[in-house]
């Protein structure tokens, strides 16, 4: 019945598209075919420009922003300083625009030229990548770590375990297990927003269709950009929703293996 | 009971949260091997003092004792003396993303510094005494309330404790559940092991207890032997809770 009921949508609304006035236009500038094969190949190289940006950037985000959310729950007046730089840091990324601090480190720093300081502009556009997204992230972990119930801590603490070694073993293990979702979200929009590093000159992705397209005054590579990018997430979402499930099993119904 | 010095002292020991005043002086002492029963209403200070004992709750005056150190003392290292000292909740508290045998030897991998290999066999010797050997793969949500609260009991055993607080073990179980878990207490009273145990279960403090502290406001009203606490209670408060449990079943 869903499929049915499915087919009789889908058809109905491609056969208005279709006959509606200007569709020729319309799919001669977005959905060439032609300008989508000489165009494609191109634009997929620089696409491995943006995994490579998001892959290592992604790796320091998750150290460092759980770094950062451990700082702000450690108890007692003595680390209040650290507590509050914790605090300083996420306000103040999460409130700058992520372009403007892949121009004020991308630009601003390699100007700067300071001895032995990296001038890529991939680098300095994928560390302020990590800045930023550090700063989300941090909340993310935050989150989790506040849902686990303080019982849990006390369980661990009557152990004899330290502060430390409870968020280490009991707490950020059931913490993280609990935020997959959001740090997926969070992950999805880091790899769309490798696209702002193209602002710095890299050539990736983005940047290469846009050479594409200033050439042709056709806009089917920008398209094909999109479909790169949503082809990526996708799968990476339907990963998200397994892992999730199967941890779910494995707790309420099944053995360890 | 041996007359040695005691194993636990508790002396003046208040506690507050914010201005509800919870512990307001508690003096007692208990003796190497001795299993001492804390009755009393809900909210009458019992789970405060136990959590006093284990320092997860820092004291605002008194002292704790413990064979000789005063634990309460500033700079004392408190994960040390935890390491001492068991405690079970009466929500179990097991770590849910861990298997059985890992909640079990968590604490003496991490705090004791065993290697895998000996903390392993540890538990497994203890989860086999306790009849829960087959279900050291599995997670604490597999199991029955019954099962899980053996599995704490002997989360903290694994530690050889030197005093074991049990917070209203069977509180949050089924009725038909609670046995089991008395039976394990039971079990380590005759062998010896020092404990202190808030419960409900009026019965079982009568059998397992050597002596019997009534509570009631943050005070100790009337301690003594179970028979007499029981039988011949002196207090007018405690004769009236004790009204109420007989009047609700429990006794």
């Amino acid at each position: 019945m869903a499929l049915v009921s499915t087919a009789v949508l889908v058809t109905v609304v491609a056969v208005l598209v279709v006959r509606s006035p200007g569709w020729d236009e319309v799919k001669q500038a977005f959905f060439s075919r032609e300008q989508f094969e000489k165009s494609f190949p191109d634009i997929l190289s620089g696409f491995w420009t943006n995994v490579k940006i998001f892959l290592i950037a992604e790796v320091f985000i998750l150290v460092l922003a759980l770094g950062i959310a451990v700082l702000r729950s450690l108890p007692g007046p003595v680390f209040f300083p650290l507590r509050a730089l914790a605090v300083i840091y996420v306000d103040l990324f999460r409130g700058i625009p992520t372009v403007l601090v892949i121009y004020i480190l991308g630009f601003g720093v390699p100007a700067l030229q300071l001895q032995g300081v990296p001038i890529s502009p991939l680098f300095w556009g994928a560390v302020a990548l990590v800045v930023v997204y550090s700063a989300y992230v941090s909340e993310v972990y935050r989150a989790g770590i506040d849902s686990v119930h303080p019982s849990q801590t006390a369980a661990a603490r009557s152990l004899g375990l330290t502060h430390l070694q409870g968020l280490r073993y009991v707490v950020v293990p059931q913490a993280v297990r609990r935020v997959i979702p959001p740090l997926l979200n969070d992950f999805i929009g880091l790899q769309k927003d490798t696209a702002l590093v193209a602002l710095l000159g890299v050539v990736e992705a983005f940047r290469q269709s846009q050479i594409e397209v200033a050439a042709t005054f056709n806009y089917t590579p920008y398209l094909a950009t999109a479909l790169i990018f949503v082809l990526l997430t996708i799968p990476m979402a339907r990963f998200t929703d397994w892992l999730v499930a199967r941890d779910k099993r494995r707790q309420l119904a099944g053995g360890a293996r | 009971m041996n007359t040695n010095a005691p194993a636990l002292v508790i002396a003046g020991l208040h506690k507050s949260f914010g201005s509800l005043e919870v512990l307001r002086g508690i003096d007692l002492e208990l003796a190497e091997h001795e299993v001492v029963c804390l009755i009393g209403a809900s909210g009458s200070g019992k789970s405060t003092l136990l959590r006093c004992v284990n320092l997860l709750e820092p004291v605002d005056a008194g002292r704790i004792v413990l064979r000789g150190e005063e634990i309460t003392a500033r700079g004392v290292d408190v994960n040390r003396v935890r390491r001492g000292i068991g405690i079970v909740f009466q929500a179990f508290n097991l770590f849910p993303h861990m298997s059985v045998l890992e909640n079990v030897t968590l604490g003496p991998r991490k705090a004791l510094g065993l290697s895998r290999a000996e903390a392993e066999q540890r538990a497994t010797e203890l989860l086999r005494r306790f009849g829960l050997l087959d279900k050291r793969d599995d997670y604490p949500d597999r199991l029955s309330g019954g099962q899980q609260q053996r599995v704490a009991i002997v989360r903290a055993l694994a530690m050889q404790p030197g005093l074991l607080l049990l917070d209203e073990v069977t509180s949050a179980l089924d009725p038909e559940l609670v046995a089991e878990v008395l039976e394990v207490i039971r079990e380590l009273a005759a062998e010896g092991m020092t404990m202190l145990i808030a419960t409900h279960e009026m019965s079982f403090a009568r059998d397992v207890a050597h002596r019997v502290c009534f509570l009631d406001e943050g005070v100790i009203l009337e301690e003594g032997a179970p028979d007499q606490i029981f039988g011949e209670p002196r207090e007018a408060r405690t004769q009236q809770f004790l009204q109420r449990i007989v009047e609700a079943g429990r006794l």
